[in-house]
Order: C-alpha cells, then structure tokens, then sequence
C-alpha cells in the first residue's frame, strides 16, 4: 500500500486537513492498521516540498497542525499514472510456505505435517473472514473477499503440493 | 444406558464410526469415523474420489455400510431395514444436493410443500409452511412458478426451503454451491447457515470449496477413505515443543 499516493488521492477528492485524511484513510485502508498521526504530517510535508500538494494558512483551532491541504497539477497527474497503471502479478505470494516444504523435504522432516497445520490455520482465519462478511459493513466484506480469495489460493497450492510429496522429495533429496 | 449407548461420542447427535464401504471391487471409505454435535455445522472436504460424499451417503441412511456403525440421536441407524431407514430420512433428515432435487413440472411453492405432505401434514398447512419458507428465503414472488424456470440460485434456494420444511434435525447437503457462481453461493450459504443457527439444526456439509467450508463450525478431511482430523497449529506447536524438550 502506497501511503503517499492514497493521501494523494483522498486530497484530490477535496482539500483536507492532516486529521480529517488520517481519518478518512483509517475507515477505508487502514482498518487492521491505522496510520499514526506522525506519518501523516511527515508524507504531507514531503508532499508538499516535492509540489504535489500545497498548504493553505493555518487556520486557528485546536490541535499540532491546522493546514488545510490541496492536491496540485503534479499530484493530479501522479494519482492518475497509479490508478492506470496495473500492479504488477506476484508470482511467488508466498514464498514462506514454498520455504517451508522445501526445507523439511530437506532435512527429512514431515512436509506433509506442516501442510496440514497449515491448511488447518488457513481455515481458521477463512471462517474469521467469512464472518466479517457476513457482519460487517460493505468495505469490510470487499476486504474480506480480498483476503478470502488469496487464502483459497494458498489452500490451492497446498493441496496440490500435498500430492505432489513423493516427487517433490525425490527431487529435492532428502536427508538421510 | 446400555453399553450400545455408551459406545458413542458424547455430545454428538450423529455419527459414523470405522465406517467401510466398496462398490464392487472399489472400496470408497476404509473405517472412516466422524462426529457432528447438536446444532454444529460441519464441512467434511476431500479430493475427488476420497470418499467424502459416500461418507454423508452412509451417515444419511442412504447406503448401508459394509461394516462399521451410524449412530443417530443414540441409536444405530445402520442396522434398520429400509422401510425405517426411508422413514428416518423423511422426518430427520434434509437433503440438499448440486442438481436435480426438485421437480421440474412442479410449481415452487408445491416442490416445498411435497415432503410436508408426504408426512401427512394436512394440505392447507403444508401450503401455508412453503409461503412462510418462500417469504424468508426472499423467493416470495416465485411461488408460482415451475422451477424448471429458475436460475440455478433460485432453484437451490428452493431446494433449501424444501429441506428446511420439515425441520429436520441433520441437513445432509452435498457439493450444495458446486453449480452456482460465487455469488450465487454466498447466498445460499449466507441463507443455510443463517437459518442452521437459528433454528439449531446440525449441517453436514460436503464440499471441495475451501470458501464455501468456510461458513462451517468446523472442517474434517477425507482421504483414501478415511478421516483426518485438522491438527490445531497451537496444539501442534505445543506438541512439537514438548517433543524437543523430551528429547
């Protein structure tokens, strides 16, 4: 997640003070994950020194920063050449568990029982999701989904590696 | 108690113990053991082939194993002959399957009303159970209609209703989403577990879809015939722990 490029973003939707975007940014991106207020001020400062936002004067009222801030031209175009551009297809999303089964087949321990504990945690956080989808807001549920289809995934190639043990050993070697 | 109660799990309303099965010279389940407590929803996944829907066959009462036990609200089931096992399945139990369930010639509202009549609920009462089913699984305006002119989702909806009818104890649905689009299957699964829960009915649900085992309480594997428990990655790790302490 490009945190300067989504404030980007949510200012080009309407100038914002540093707390309404932390805000904003919260109830949408960041809901496993808030952004701390000190990450806010330090990417709209940059911003603002590389010309793609700019800060009005401070306005009174309580509270460390009382700027309002606004997208430029620059962080126009900027926004615009992200949410055209595709992200690039992990090839390898978990490299952990590939890690994983490669080095007990190794080392001679059970690849087998690791993919089964695996499999097994995959599922408890698949029917975690599921209740959030179930629960929860829209926002929550297109998360959920996210989350839910790369963990299917997963459980996909776990399966499949699962079959695959005996070859699998064969060409890594085991150790005896 | 006799010691036949006894020999099964506690808590649990059904369950198949060392179950064997073969077609012939192919054996499907090879001593496969599996629980579902009152009210629990439980997904039974496998690969092709391991068995899993011979599983929910034989713990329905619709194959009788080659040996092994089914056990039922404490009796066996296994051993009744099949005017009782039919019976069971009638007032117990409640299927939903991937296709062909409902009859095509027949209105929606008649598709939910037959196993009520089949009990021998009287006409009128049937009829006014398949509006309140149709009402609650949003397929009000359908009533009408024969299902041959709904879309899968809507079908499987109405093959819901018709399973949830009777209110039985045990819904046995096999690969109930297998034919549906994702959405599609959300809804159904959304409407059977919703429903499951509030009306305290145990689900055993066979399904290789890992979202769709996803809405259960709790998942078993099956493979080559047999049962496997999930290891609990807590417990494992406990366990593996405790191993390399020891040794």
């Amino acid at each position: 997640m490009s945190v300067p490029l989504t404030l980007l973003g949510l200012l080009e939707r309407e100038p914002s003070h540093g707390y309404d975007l932390k805000r904003e940014y919260d109830s949408y991106f960041g809901r496993d994950k808030p952004l701390p207020f000190g990450q806010v001020y330090a990417t709209l400062s940059r911003l603002t020194r590389d010309g793609k936002a700019i800060a009005g004067d401070a306005e009174p009222g309580a509270g460390p920063d009382r700027k309002r801030y606004a997208i430029t031209e620059l962080g126009t175009a900027e926004v615009d050449d992200w949410l055209s551009e595709p992200v690039q297809p992990e090839p390898h999303l978990q490299t952990v568990l590939f890690a994983k089964v490669v080095l007990s087949l190794m080392l001679g321990r059970s690849a087998e029982h690791y993919l089964d504990i695996q499999r097994t945690a995959h599922m408890r956080r698949m029917r975690e999701l599921t209740e959030v989808k179930r629960s929860g807001s829209p926002v929550d549920m297109l998360l959920a989904d996210h989350g839910l289809f790369h963990l299917e995934a997963d459980l996909r190639w776990i399966d499949v590696t699962a079959a695959r043990l005996n070859t699998l050993a064969e060409m890594v070697g085991t150790q005896s | 108690m006799s010691s036949a109660e006894q020999s099964r799990s506690p808590g649990c309303l059904i369950e198949a113990r060392d179950v064997v099965k073969s077609f012939g010279q192919t054996p499907a389940l090879r001593g496969a053991s599996v629980a579902a407590a009152g009210g629990e929803i439980l997904a039974i996944m496998g690969p092709s082939g391991s068995g899993k829907s011979t599983l929910l066959h034989c713990m329905a009462g619709i194959f009788k194993p080659d040996s092994g036990e089914v056990w039922f609200e404490g009796r066996r089931i296994d051993e009744l002959g099949e005017t009782r096992r039919t019976e069971l399945r009638r007032t117990a139990f409640g299927f939903v399957f991937q296709f062909g369930q409902l009859v095509p010639e027949l209105s929606t509202a008649d598709n939910i009303a037959l196993p009520l009549l089949l009990n021998r609920v009287r006409r009128k009462t049937a009829y006014q159970a398949a509006d309140s089913w149709l009402t609650r699984l949003g397929l009000a305006e359908l009533g009408g209609r024969r299902t041959g002119e709904l879309s899968g989702g809507q079908a499987q909806r109405v093959a819901l209703a018709r399973a949830l009818a009777p209110r039985p104890k045990v819904i046995f649905a096999d690969e109930p989403t297998g034919s549906l689009d994702s959405l599609a299957s959300e809804n159904v699964m959304d409407l059977l577990v919703g429903i499951a829960r509030e009306e305290g009915t145990t689900v055993v649900l066979v399904t290789h879809d890992a979202r769709v085992a996803a809405y259960a309480d709790r998942e078993v594997m099956v493979r080559d015939g047999k049962v496997t428990s999930p290891l609990d990655p807590v417990e494992a790790a406990g366990r593996h722990a405790g191993a390399e302490v020891g040794s």
